[in-house]
């Protein structure tokens, strides 16, 4: 006979009620653990999905993620000329936020090197991939928009061609791409007065030099758009992103091109680390922290849970001493309760999780290992708990029956 | 005639002496006594006389201050030296029934018997079947998977005597268990003990303070201010 289970059966409601409660607190600490596995998984996303070897970026940057970086997009030829590499591509990732529908709306902004790359590599939930140079975008359906719909971005409007799932940037942002110029034109949006004023400013810089006065055809140049203008910067992009050779040594590459003066190599490892350290490291130790409260908090709680429930029984375990049990029968009943507890206490938390997690605004990842750990966490936490219902019970005397 | 000679119990010189310095207790002043195995004895006195302090005494349950105690022929006690391993011997050996039931409120009739059985190692199948047997000689089988809030005081009290007997004890100790129940059903405990006693080669003792039942036992003792006094043969 399981006096455990004889109890719980006749205190079925109360039983289920404290399980039910432990079930919603070990929900929260496992929350905590997935909220920081999705921290990683969003910080890292992007770097991962892109599988580039290298990324070079500007020079002492620490790359796209971290800060700003700038470089010419005709590095992109430079580093195409660099022995052992594949391909090289650039890269222009910027966030935005916009109203829509009245609410505001973030998106991060991701260029493709259209032709090259029209986006094969995203896998759509609807929709296609980009067919041309301007005007198309594929929206991840965390930002809410429909296919066909069109988004005004600037001057322009987009229309949406393809509908992604769970590409987001590292701030949990729903990501849309673009082709890189279109990419570029969205960051560098300049209202039509300011590009006016601008061509007027510069006939009016151009007029008053000598090389003005002498070649009018200079000023009718300066009124144009400013790619037309050969001394005028060309666009620049984050970075450029490189593939290298099959069976080519990634840092053999990198050592070539760190030998420029004006720009900085990352290999992905360091890239991913570089994210990890940066921006991700404090929320990661904040939740880290959070959680180590939580799990403290729910052993004392179930401590006292557990020693309440020997308390309620304490005639009962006299009487049993008295009777002759071992004091294994009275140590196997609270132990029993306990690890009882946890266990389905575990088993709330996790298909309550199953059910509440996908609903967060941010992605919450559980793993397996996350589980495993917990579930170590859950038992010891209860073992440890059931320690002051124990000693209780230890310090009994027969003789209390008598009270 | 064999048996009447086998002692239950002996105790010689038992004192205890509860507290100390101004506030000491002299409970128990060197008492001793002696029962036989089939025995059923009745244990009367006032108030505060030492009867549960004896009772408890003999039940290892709280050691006196000195003198020696047999059960079943072996030394367990020399004033606070308890010789045997105290839980095993108990359940092998004593039975307990007090004022209150004391049953255990998550079992139902026929697992509160049963524990006793299994916490003494026999197996559940065979706990099981002498629990029931237990209840069928107690006259309660029919509530056997009531839990103890739906029987009534005599009814739970019967299932207690089941439990005190299920591993059949030399020594069956009773501190007024007959207290909360009504005088018919008081009457009804009281004559199981004697049946018990008769029937099992058990030795009773019971402590009480209803006269009207004294015919059920074989013997009365008197406790006075911690001394027992003579016993006085139960006529016919
Ligand atoms: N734990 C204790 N500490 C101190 N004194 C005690 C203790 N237990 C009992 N006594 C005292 O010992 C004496 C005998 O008590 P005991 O309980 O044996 O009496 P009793 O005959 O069973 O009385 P009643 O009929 O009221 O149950 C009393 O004076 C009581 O106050
Ligand atoms: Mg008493």
């Amino acid at each position: 006979m399981n006096l455990a289970l004889k109890d719980i059966q006749h205190n079925r409601g109360r039983f289920g009620l404290t399980a039910l409660g432990i079930g919603m607190l070990l929900m929260i600490v496992m929350g905590m653990g997935g909220i920081y596995q999705g921290l990683i998984e969003e910080a890292l996303f992007l770097v991962n999905r892109i599988g580039a070897d290298l990324w070079v970026v500007q020079r002492n940057s620490r790359g796209p993620f971290a800060e700003v970086s700038r470089i010419p997009s005709n590095l992109e030829d430079r580093v195409k000329a660099v022995p052992g590499v594949l391909t090289a591509r650039r890269f222009v990732s910027h966030t935005i936020q916009r109203e829509h529908n009245g609410n505001p709306l973030r998106i991060v902004v991701q260029g493709l090197a259209w032709p090259d790359d029209k986006g094969e590599w995203l896998s759509l939930q609807a929709g296609r991939h980009i067919n041309s140079a301007h005007f198309e975008m594929i929206a991840d359906q965390l930002l809410g928009l429909k296919l066909g719909e069109k988004l005004t971005l600037g001057k322009d409007a987009y229309t949406i061609v393809g509908i992604t799932k769970g590409m987001v940037g590292q701030g949990g942002d729903g990501i849309a791409f673009f082709t890189i110029s279109d990419a570029l034109a969205i960051q560098l949006d300049t209202a039509a007065e300011q590009s006016r004023l601008e061509r007027e400013a510069r006939g009016g810089r151009i007029s008053i030099t000598d090389l003005g006065r002498f070649s009018p055809e200079l000023l009718e140049r300066a009124k144009g758009p400013s790619g037309g203008i050969p001394t005028l910067p060309i666009a620049f992009v984050s970075a450029v992103l490189v593939q290298v050779r099959p069976g080519v040594d990634p840092e053999a590459v990198a050592q070539t091109i760190r030998g420029w003066k004006d720009v900085s190599v990352h290999t992905a490892e360091e890239q991913r680390e570089l994210l990890l350290k940066g921006a991700v490291d404090k929320s990661r130790r904040q939740i880290g922290l959070f959680r180590t409260l939580l799990v403290l908090i729910s052993a004392i709680i179930m401590a006292l849970i557990l020693y309440t429930l020997t308390l309620d029984k304490v005639h009962d375990i006299a009487m049993l001493k008295l009777m002759g049990a071992r004091n294994s029968v009275i140590i196997g009943l609270i132990l029993q309760q306990a690890i009882l507890l946890g266990a389905i206490g575990y088993a709330v938390a996790y298909l309550l999780g199953q059910e509440l997690f996908p609903k967060f605004p941010r992605q919450v990842i559980i793993t397996e290992e996350d589980l495993i750990v917990l579930g170590g966490i859950v038992l010891a936490i209860s073992v440890l708990s059931s320690f002051l219902g124990i000693w209780k019970a230890m310090s009994v005397q027969p003789s209390d029956v008598l009270s | 005639m064999q048996e009447q000679i086998k002692k239950a119990v002996e105790a010689f010189n038992l004192i205890k002496i509860y507290g100390s310095g101004n506030t000491q207790v002299h409970a128990l002043k060197d008492v001793s006594f002696s029962l036989s195995q089939g025995e059923v004895i009745a244990l009367l006195g006032p108030s505060g006389s030492g009867k549960s302090t004896l009772l408890t005494a003999l039940g290892l349950v709280n050691p006196p201050t000195s003198g020696q105690v047999f059960i079943g022929g072996v030394q367990v006690l020399d004033g606070p030296k308890i010789f045997v391993e105290e839980r095993s011997f108990r359940r092998k050996n004593i039975g307990f029934v007090f004022q209150k039931a004391n049953l255990i409120p998550f079992l139902d009739a026929l697992e509160n018997v049963q524990l006793a059985l299994e916490i003494n190692d026999v197996s559940a199948r065979q706990a099981r079947k002498r629990a029931m047997e237990l209840l069928e000689y107690l006259g309660i089988a029919e509530r056997a998977n009531n839990l103890p809030t739906q029987l009534s005081g005599g009814q739970q009290q019967r299932v207690a005597v089941a439990r005190a007997l299920a591993n059949r004890p030399n020594l069956i100790l009773a501190d007024e268990p007959t207290a909360a129940l009504d005088g018919f059903q008081g009457r009804k405990v009281m004559e199981l003990f004697r049946k018990v006693a008769h029937e099992q080669r058990a030795g009773v003792i019971v402590v009480t303070h209803d006269h009207r039942s004294l015919d059920v036992f074989d013997r009365t003792l008197q406790m006075q201010d911690g001394i027992l006094q003579p016993s006085q043969e139960k006529e016919g």
